[in-house]
C-alpha cells in the first residue's frame, strides 16, 4: 500500500506536468496513442519472458518516432491512428500466443495500482526525473512552438525537432506509468487535470502547478476509494477527470456570466 | 491450378459456415467504414473516430453484463459520446481535441468498471479480449440481418447528404455561407460515424475499429484526389484487407505454433497499414518522376534544344 502511494504520487506529478503541454498543443490523440500502443510491447515482452518495462519502452519510443516520421508525410491524426492500431494489432497477436492473457491484459489496460512491487519504484522514479529534466530543457522552445509557431520559425527553432522531442517525452512518461497504473489511468491523468487547470487560469506556471495538484488529488481519491470499494481504480480516475473539468467549465461560465453585464 | 488453390486456401475454407458469415459481414462493414471514413479523414476527425470505438467498448461490456448483444451497447454509448464531443468541443480544433480526450477518458473508466464486473459476475475471463480485440469468426449468424440493415441505412444517409457533407468538410465557412446547417450536419455525421465504428467494433474489436475507419480512406485519398472516387477505392481497399485477413487467419492454423490460429484482427490491421505505406511510396515515386520530367523538359527548353522543333512552335 505504501508503494502504491509513492508510485501513484510520482505518476500524478509527471502526468500533471506532461499533460499541461499535451493540452496546450492539442496533442490528446498522441498522448492516448503512445501509452495505449505501448501496451502491445508489454504483451510481447511477457511472451518472450523479458521485463514488461523493456517492451513498453521499445514500443513507446518506436511509436513516438514512427508517428513523427509518418506525420511528416501525411496527415498527423491519420499517422497517429495507424501507428496506434498497428501496435495494438501486434499486441493482439502476442496475447493470442501467450497462455494467461485475460488477467494480464486487464491489468495492463486498466492498471493494478494496488499491487506495485517495491523493485519497480526505482525505475519509475528514474524515468520521472528524466521526463522532468527533458521538459525543463524543452520548456521555452515548446512554449514558443505551441503558442506562436510563426515566431518560432522566424527565430530558427526547428518545429519538427521539438515535436520529436515532445513525442519522446510522452513516450518516457508512458513507459514509467503504464506498468503501474495502466493505459487508461495514464491518459485520463494527463488530460483531465491539465484541461481543468487550463480553463481556470491563463498563466502557464500557475496552470502547471494547478494541474499537478489536481492530478495528485485525483489519484489519491481514486486509490483510496478503489481500496475501499474494490472497484477498478481506472474507473474513478476517468470519472473524476471528466467531473472536475465539467465543474471548472460551469464555474468559469457562471463567473463570466456574472461579470459580463456589469 | 488445384494445388495453387490448396496452398492459398487451407482445406475446408469454402465449406465453413463461420467463414461465410465473416466474409459477408467483413465486406459490408468495410464498405460502410470506407465511405464514412473518407469524410473522417477529410474532416481530420480520426481521433473522434477512435474515441467512439473505445468508448463504445463500455457499452459493449455493459450489454454483455445485461445479456444483450454487444452491438446495441456499442452503438448506444457511441451515439451518446458523439453528442457529448460535439457539445463540449466548441468550434476551436484544440478545444475539440481536449473534449474528445475527456469523453474518451470517462468512457474508458466506465469500460474498466463494466469489464471488471463482467469478469467477476461470469467466470468467463475472455470477455475483455473479445470485446476489445474482437473476432470476425465469432460474429453470430443472427446478427447478420441487423448488421446489413444498419450498414445500408448509413450508406443511404451518406449518399443523401453527400454534397452538403463534402462542402462542409472541405470548408465549413463556405458551407455556412451557402446555407448548409453546418452544426446539425456535424452532429449527424458523428452519429453516422458512431454507427460505422460500432459495426467495425463488432467485427474486428473496439480498439482496432479505427484501422478500418481511418486506414483504407487515408490510402484512397493518397491514390485519388476525387472524393467520389476515394469513396469507392476506400471501400475496395477495405474489402481486400478484410478478405485477405480472413484467408490468412484461416491458413494460419497450419503455421507455427501449430494448432493455434493467429487473430484475424491482426492480419486486417497489418494489411491496412501495409496498403497505406505502399500507396505513399507509389505516389511518392510518381511525383518524383513527374517533377523530374518537368525539370528536364524545362532544361531542354532553356537550352534551346533543337531536337523537338515542333514543341517550340
Amino acid at each position: 500500500m505504501v508503494n502504491t502511494w509513492i508510485a501513484a504520487t510520482l505518476v500524478a506529478v509527471i502526468a500533471g506536468v506532461v499533460g499541461f503541454f499535451v493540452v496546450l498543443r492539442g496533442a490528446a490523440f498522441v498522448a492516448h496513442a503512445i501509452p495505449h500502443g505501448a501496451f502491445g510491447g508489454a504483451a510481447g515482452a511477457v511472451l518472450i519472458g523479458v521485463n514488461p518495462i523493456a517492451g513498453l519502452g521499445v514500443f513507446a519510443v518506436g511509436g513516438a518516432l514512427g508517428i513523427g516520421w509518418l506525420g511528416r508525410r501525411g496527415r498527423h491524426d491519420v499517422a497517429t491512428a495507424l501507428a496506434l492500431v498497428l501496435m495494438l494489432g501486434l499486441g493482439a497477436l502476442f496475447l493470442s500466443f501467450s497462455v494467461e492473457y485475460a488477467a494480464a491484459i486487464y491489468s495492463l489496460l486498466f492498471g493494478e495500482v494496488l499491487g506495485v512491487p517495491s523493485d519497480e519504484l526505482l525505475p519509475i522514479a528514474g524515468l520521472g526525473i528524466a521526463c522532468i529534466a527533458a521538459l525543463a530543457v524543452l520548456y521555452r522552445p515548446l512554449m514558443l512552438t505551441s503558442i506562436a509557431p510563426e515566431v518560432a520559425e522566424a527565430r530558427g527553432v526547428g518545429a519538427q525537432r521539438i515535436e520529436t522531442g515532445f513525442l519522446l517525452v510522452v513516450a518516457l512518461a508512458a513507459t514509467m506509468t503504464v506498468p503501474v497504473v495502466g493505459v487508461l489511468l495514464m491518459f485520463s491523468l494527463m488530460i483531465g487535470p491539465a484541461a481543468t487547470a487550463g480553463s481556470l487560469t491563463r498563466s502557464p506556471r500557475n496552470a502547471i502547478a494547478l494541474s499537478v495538484l489536481l492530478a495528485l488529488a485525483t489519484v489519491w481519491i481514486a486509490v483510496a476509494v478503489s481500496y475501499l470499494t474494490n472497484l477498478p481504480v481506472g474507473f474513478f480516475v476517468g470519472t473524476l477527470g471528466a467531473v472536475s473539468y465539467g465543474c471548472a467549465r460551469i464555474w468559469t461560465a457562471r463567473r463570466r456570466g456574472r461579470t459580463a453585464p456589469a | 491450378m488445384n494445388q495453387v488453390l490448396r496452398v492459398l486456401f487451407a482445406p475446408g475454407f469454402f465449406a465453413s459456415g463461420p467463414v461465410h458469415a465473416a466474409l459477408v459481414v467483413g465486406a459490408v462493414v468495410a464498405l460502410v467504414t470506407g465511405a464514412v471514413g473518407v469524410f473522417t479523414v477529410i474532416r481530420g476527425q480520426a481521433f473522434a473516430g477512435h474515441a467512439l470505438g473505445e468508448v463504445g467498448s463500455a457499452g459493449g461490456s455493459a450489454a454483455f453484463l445485461g445479456g444483450a448483444n454487444p452491438l446495441w451497447g456499442f452503438m448506444g454509448i457511441a451515439v451518446v459520446a458523439a453528442g457529448l464531443i460535439e457539445l463540449l468541443g466548441l468550434h476551436r480544433p484544440r478545444a475539440r481535441d481536449v473534449a474528445t480526450g475527456l469523453v474518451l477518458g470517462a468512457g474508458l473508466g466506465l469500460a474498466a468498471l463494466f469489464l471488471y464486473l463482467d469478469a467477476t459476475s461470469s467466470s468467463t475471463t475472455g470477455v475483455a479480449v473479445t470485446i476489445l480485440f474482437g473476432s470476425l469468426f465469432a460474429v453470430s449468424q443472427q446478427m447478420l440481418p441487423s448488421i446489413v440493415a444498419l450498414s445500408a441505412v448509413s450508406l443511404v444517409v451518406i449518399a443523401v447528404c453527400y454534397r452538403m457533407l463534402l462542402l462542409s468538410s472541405l470548408s465549413s465557412d463556405l458551407a455556412a455561407a451557402r446555407g448548409v446547417p453546418v452544426r446539425a450536419l456535424g452532429i449527424a455525421y458523428l452519429v453516422i460515424m458512431a454507427v460505422a465504428v460500432s459495426l467495425a467494433a463488432e467485427t474486428i474489436g473496439a480498439i482496432l475499429a479505427t484501422a478500418l475507419v481511418v486506414g483504407p480512406p487515408a490510402t484512397a485519398l493518397r491514390l485519388t484526389k476525387r472524393p467520389g472516387g476515394a469513396l469507392v477505392v476506400a471501400g475496395l481497399i477495405g474489402v481486400a484487407a478484410v478478405w485477405l485477413g480472413i484467408v490468412l487467419a484461416y491458413d494460419s492454423y497450419y503455421w507455427p505454433p501449430a494448432g493455434h490460429g493467429w487473430p484475424v484482427s491482426f492480419f486486417v490491421v497489418a494489411l491496412v497499414f501495409l496498403f497505406y505505406l505502399v500507396a505513399g511510396a507509389v505516389t511518392g515515386i510518381a511525383q518524383a518522376r513527374r517533377s523530374r520530367r518537368s525539370e528536364s523538359a524545362s532544361r531542354l527548353a532553356a537550352s534551346g534544344c533543337a531536337e523537338h522543333p515542333g514543341d517550340a512552335a
